[in-house]
């Protein structure tokens, strides 16, 4: 297995990023750099829309990798995640066969081969010659047999397939897994990755995000749309506006042709930032105390 | 100190023997405290500070942070235990020419060693105008180096007291008395705002203003903390400070005795919880596969192999839903628990259709309407003011409330129900009726009792925990956020 590194140092990770629209913290860049170098894989947790999915395309536009998601849900098997017989094909070349005489040895090793294998994310990201970054998105809705067989590729980087051998990565993938939380990962699964905790950004980063995702937005209206969106996200509500809500405002704003935001047009346009009736009521009127 | 699961040996041939030292120590504080550090992770923790170093403390925090941690809940206690064993040296030793330069020029460092609060008026009027104009300019670095003045100011520390520092904190920030400077900043801003458009700042400038201004007001306060935890470890070393500030996880604070910031921490993790549940059940509901054989799709399934049942496909059961009685003591003896007990019945109704509460003390009423609403002090205040739940006295009668809630309610019990009582089971010596506890309980499909007391106060004094729970299909202790945890995982094998 090859292994390439990425990254040069923390900076360079930033530096990367920054330049695919993604605005890291330091803290991201961090672990990002040491997933890199001690080859684990990341598990991101955090509220909706903070970018946890977002941080995997960066990479991979960054590195110049090719990105493969396994979207997890309920019921994800080995057949979906792994890879499969394509036994439809199989019986075809079975009659075809049938014509001709052929002995079962020949026809058993001609049906289970490569031509006749369906890959799915976590084998090609395996099989892949050149190295991917493998997004697992959503792995807590995944059921804890299949969780075992994530581990299992997650830590040998290889996969047992009967028929053929085991088949070993040719590169070593940046792994990266989220989750929304619905249940208590395993411990084996935590234990063999670093943990990174995405929060909604600060001032600064959430500006700068604003700023790089809304290129026409002034300077002015940046400050002022995150400014209110943490005043907003300090009320207690239903859903507290994500980043992507916040960047929607800001275009929503720019487009409506708003250069200084105020109590009337803010209230106008909460809808963008909040998708709750209730919780919308309820920061129009905190909006309009002095707090 | 025994390091049972590490070998120190093995680790100094990649770092340096002390600072492995450190993070042993380190580890082994978090173990403490009740954050499961596995040998693989703290070996992890050593690579990766090999790789990362020292240099820059963030990135060697965000380093620690994802190798030993892995449960966002136990991160206050990591930044903790971080910032006491892993402290920035204390300030007399930082303060070399370079951070000097950080000051106002007619604030001098204080020479080290310079007692406390000594300085004179003007020197004090100094420090709170520097730290107004530090405020007002967000100016990080100055802001740090004031905290450091401040500290020595005001804080009064005593060398060798064995404290956490809140004391010392409070005592710094009321001398600065930070409150007046921000409406002084408040009040110059409006002036500003004024002179610039003619007219006073709208109520929403005026809440943007504030919390830019309290948002580095609370940067100052970490300062001012992480200054009075550096001089305390200088005084004290950090093995005995960590000790003093060892705090339960969150998960592990006892509800009956919870502060009121371990409550509302509390608060915020239970609908978290109450989601998690709903989609526990709902993924056994929709997953279970125990129907009878499909026919139909079976054969439409077969056609793709050529006629050859390959995949045989069931019917899926109608689903059981979820049917949840609750029936909540909230008494005077358990009030703390029955608050936090209907902030989780409040989250379990919005993910739950059919969710039915009921409060107890002496008499029982249904407060499921209550519940109806986005704003949970608009529920709580109801059901405190509208609900009848006090027949003679307004002490405990778990035996007329059950004789009241099968009167009134006991139609409603079905197969489906489950119903979970919660309260200490003391009955002030009434009778019990655990008859009555009984029969609800031969209709209903689990009766569970969740009892906020240690196990080991049950069925003392006027506790009649054993009578009840002799009919009901579980009684569990419930104390703290884990346990609760747990009865939820038994429920949902259960159903």
């Amino acid at each position: 297995m090859e292994i390439d590194l990425v990254w040069a140092d923390v900076a360079d990770v930033s530096a990367r990023l920054r330049e695919t629209g993604y605005v890291p913290s330091d803290h991201i860049a961090g672990v990002a750099y040491l997933a890199d170098r001690l080859g684990k894989p990341v598990l991101c947790e955090g509220p909706a829309g903070v970018g946890k999915t977002e941080l995997a395309k960066a990479i991979s536009v960054a590195s110049g990798r090719r990105l493969i998601r396994l979207q997890c849900y309920e019921g994800l098997d080995e057949a979906k995640a792994l890879y499969e017989w394509n036994y439809k094909k199989q019986l075809l070349r079975i009659q075809a066969d049938q014509a001709e005489a052929h002995n079962w040895d020949e026809i058993e090793d001609s049906i289970f081969s490569e031509p006749f294998l369906l890959t799915r994310p976590l084998l090609e990201a395996i099989r892949s010659p050149e190295p991917v970054v493998l997004l697992i998105d959503e792995v807590d809705r995944v059921e804890i047999e299949t969780e075992a067989l994530l581990l299992e590729v997650l830590s040998e980087f290889q996969v047992s397939i009967p028929e053929l051998g085991t088949v070993q990565a040719k590169s070593r993938p940046t792994v990266l897994l989220t989750s929304n939380n619905t249940r208590e990962l395993s411990e084996a699964l935590k234990r063999r990755c670093l943990y990174l905790f995405i929060d909604y950004p600060d001032i600064e980063r959430e500006q700068a995000i604003i700023r790089s995702r809304v290129p026409e937005v002034t300077e002015h209206l940046a400050e002022q749309v995150s400014r209110i969106v943490r005043s907003v996200r300090s009320i207690d509500l239903k859903k507290p506006p994500s980043i992507s809500e916040a960047i929607d405002w800001a275009r929503t704003l720019m487009l409506l042709g708003v250069r200084d935001v105020d109590a009337e047009t803010a209230k106008a346009t909460l809808n963008v930032l909040l998708k709750y009736q209730s919780d919308i009521e309820k920061a129009g009127k905190e909006l309009d105390t002095p707090g | 100190m025994p390091l049972p699961d590490l070998d120190p040996r093995a680790a100094s041939e990649t770092l340096a023997a002390g600072l492995s030292r450190t993070l042993l120590l380190f580890v082994d504080e978090l173990r403490t405290v009740g954050v499961p550090v596995s040998v693989a992770e703290a070996l992890d923790a050593l690579r990766a500070v090999d790789m990362i170093g020292i240099d820059d403390r963030d990135t060697f925090k965000a380093a620690l942070g994802a190798t030993l941690v892995k449960n966002v809940g136990h991160w206050a206690a990591f930044e903790t235990a971080f910032d006491v064993y892993f402290s920035l040296a204390p300030a007399e030793s930082v303060a070399g020419p370079d951070t000097d330069s950080d000051l106002p020029p007619e604030l001098a460092v204080p020479p080290p060693g310079r007692g406390t609060g000594a300085g004179g008026t003007g020197e004090i009027d100094d420090l709170v105008e520097a730290l107004f104009r530090a405020l007002q300019d967000a100016d990080d670095p100055r802001l740090r180096a004031l905290a450091r003045l401040a500290v020595s100011e005001f804080a009064g520390m005593e060398p060798g007291r064995p404290v956490g520092g809140t004391y010392y904190l409070y005592r710094t920030l009321r001398g600065v008395e930070l409150e007046k400077i921000l409406e002084r900043i408040l009040a110059r801003a409006r002036e500003e705002v004024e002179a610039r458009t003619g007219a006073a700042p709208t109520p929403l400038e005026e809440r943007l203003m504030r919390e830019e201004i309290e948002a580095r007001m609370a940067r100052f306060k970490d300062e001012v903390k992480a200054e009075i935890r550096r001089r305390l470890v200088d005084d004290r070393g950090a093995e005995a400070l960590a000790k003093t500030l060892r705090k339960p996880l969150l998960e592990e604070v006892d509800f009956m005795h919870a502060t009121s910031t371990e409550m509302r921490d509390l608060r915020r993790a239970v609908a978290p919880l109450a989601r998690r549940l709903a989609a526990r059940l709902a993924r056994r509901r929709r997953h279970r596969r125990r129907g009878r054989l499909d026919i139909r799709k079976t054969m439409r399934e077969s056609l793709s192999s050529g006629g050859v049942p390959l995949d045989p496909r069931f019917k899926h059961p109608n689903p059981h839903k979820p049917e949840i009685m609750l029936l909540c003591d909230i008494s005077g003896s358990v009030a703390s628990f029955a608050r936090f007990t209907l902030q989780f019945v409040y989250a379990m109704s919005m993910q739950f259709s059919k969710v039915r509460a009921f409060v107890f003390i002496d008499d029982i009423d249904e407060v499921t309407e209550y519940f109806d609403t986005d704003d949970l002090g608009k529920a709580l205040a109801d059901i405190n003011q509208k609900a009848k739940v006090v027949w003679i006295d307004g002490h405990s009668d778990y035996g007329h409330a059950f004789v009241r809630f099968e009167e009134e309610w006991g139609r409603d019990v079905s197969a489906k129900t489950s119903i979970i009582v919660t309260g200490d089971a003391r009955n002030n010596y009434h009778a019990s009726e655990a008859q009555v506890l009984a029969e609800l309980g031969h209709t209903a499909r689990h009766v569970y009792w969740l009892n906020p007391e240690p196990m080991s106060y049950w069925d003392t004094g006027d506790s009649v925990m054993s009578e009840y729970g002799s009919h009901c299909d579980g009684v569990h202790e419930v104390r703290n956020l884990r346990q609760l945890e747990d009865f939820i995982e038994t429920l949902v094998e259960s159903h």
